[in-house]
């Protein structure tokens, strides 16, 4: 019985392996000039574009009948600083006709637009408002551009890895104007960083680890 | 019978003893119309017998809130009744994180309150920003934006620790002296 099961399971891998790879295949023919790569990570595909072909990709994800990816679950970005192109745009797509995910990837540069998708699916509409907040990625072609999460009045965008952490402002009830007034912070102790290795990090020197991974790490 | 300090005197047990001063209170109702108390003793009496908090909940604390206002702790055997407009309440549970976002938004709800009004503060974030403490976006206690009565510790606290805290709360109204002298 246990070997059965493992037998299904095993063929069950195989054959997501494999429509995955059909998939890939069918893209490539499908959007050969609006990507620069696709590869398969963990189980699903990611495409990597630019943001000239990026409104034409999605067209073609959503409305092309065998991909059908035909939702917009989620839609971020990153920041990294040391790249060259600063930030990097997450969009995750869902084909529940094909019970499949996918992800693109696209290097966006600090000041450049990215072409708004709320034309093609209104999930996006409250998610760019969320990465222009969080990021202050413009998003050109959006209805609405506001901010969506912090404070009306707000400055700067929380989420860039040069951001403090405490931000600049602070709130407080002032009983001569009879409003709340933002203030410069000023913390009555600073934030304590006790930076501890994590338990992981610092296990590595009791664990044995392997040569070729070593090797691997370039050092 | 004599003269009852009510205020250094132990507590009469139920029995013939208590029917006694009761019926002699009756009687009085039914002769007179009247009976004589301390104004500010009854009033506190008043207030502390009926507090009704406002439903503000602004995250896992009111979780703890409702649980408190809910069947097993159930606030309501000491009168006090969730309301939904802050016009109809006395006090106010800040239960949970407020942020820099929200503060006008409480202090308006605050202010729209009647006298005599009291804040509790419930858990971490709201006595002190708790966990959020040096985030951009939190206030580092609801204490910088209204008056704080009785501060609950905890995060969040627990159901029992919410009422401990308004029974304290009860307390500190019941030692205040309503009619200010001069």
């Amino acid at each position: 019985m246990g070997d059965m099961d493992q037998i299904e399971v095993s063929r069950a891998g195989d054959a997501a392996a494999s429509t995955l790879d059909t998939m890939v295949v069918h893209l490539h023919h499908l959007l050969a000039d609006t990507i620069s790569g696709a590869e398969i990570s963990g189980g699903q595909i990611i495409l990597r574009t630019a943001p000239s072909a990026l409104v034409n990709l999605l067209t073609s994800l959503r409305n092309d009948v065998v991909a059908s990816f035909n939702q917009l679950s989620d839609l971020t970005a990153v920041d990294y600083p040391d790249r060259p192109e600063r930030f990097e745009m997450v969009y995750q797509l869902l084909s529940m006709k094909n019970n499949m995910r996918l992800r693109i990837l696209m290097p966006i540069d600090e000041g450049q637009a990215v072409p708004s998708i709320v034309g093609l699916f209104s999930a996006a509409n409250w998610a760019e408002r969320e990465v222009w907040d969080m990021f202050g990625i413009f998003f050109a072609g959006h209805p609405d551009l506001r901010r969506l999460l912090t404070d009306y009045g707000f400055e700067g965008h929380p989420l860039r890895k040069d951001f403090p952490l405490t931000g600049h402002v602070e709130v407080r009830y002032d009983d001569t104007l009879r409003r709340v007034v933002n203030e410069p912070v000023n913390l009555v102790q600073e934030f304590r960083d006790f930076d501890f290795l994590s338990p992981w990090e610092g296990m590595q020197g009791q664990i044995d680890v392997n040569p070729a991974d070593k090797a691997g790490k370039g050092e | 019978m004599g003269v009852i300090d009510p205020y250094s005197a132990p507590p009469i047990p139920q029995g013939p003893d208590q029917d006694t001063i009761l019926d002699a209170v009756g009687d009085e109702l039914t002769n007179r119309g009247f009976v004589i108390a301390k104004a500010d003793k009854l009033f506190n009496w008043a207030r502390s017998g009926s507090l009704w908090p406002m439903t503000f909940g602004l995250a896992c604390c009111s979780i703890e809130m409702m649980h408190s206002a809910a069947s097993r702790y159930d606030m309501d055997r000491y009168g006090m009744l969730f309301r939904p407009s802050p016009r109809q309440s006395d006090v106010m549970i800040v239960a949970g994180t407020l942020t820099n976002k929200m503060a006008p938004a409480l202090r308006r709800v605050y202010d729209q309150m009647p006298e005599p009004r009291w804040v509790l503060s419930m858990g971490s974030c709201a006595n002190g920003g708790g966990y959020y403490h040096y985030s951009y976006a939190v206030v580092r206690g609801c204490d910088r934006i209204v008056p704080v009565d009785v501060y609950v510790p905890g995060c969040p606290p627990t159901a029992e620790a919410l009422i401990y805290g308004l029974l304290q709360l009860q307390k500190k109204i019941r030692r205040t002296a309503t009619i200010a002298r001069t």
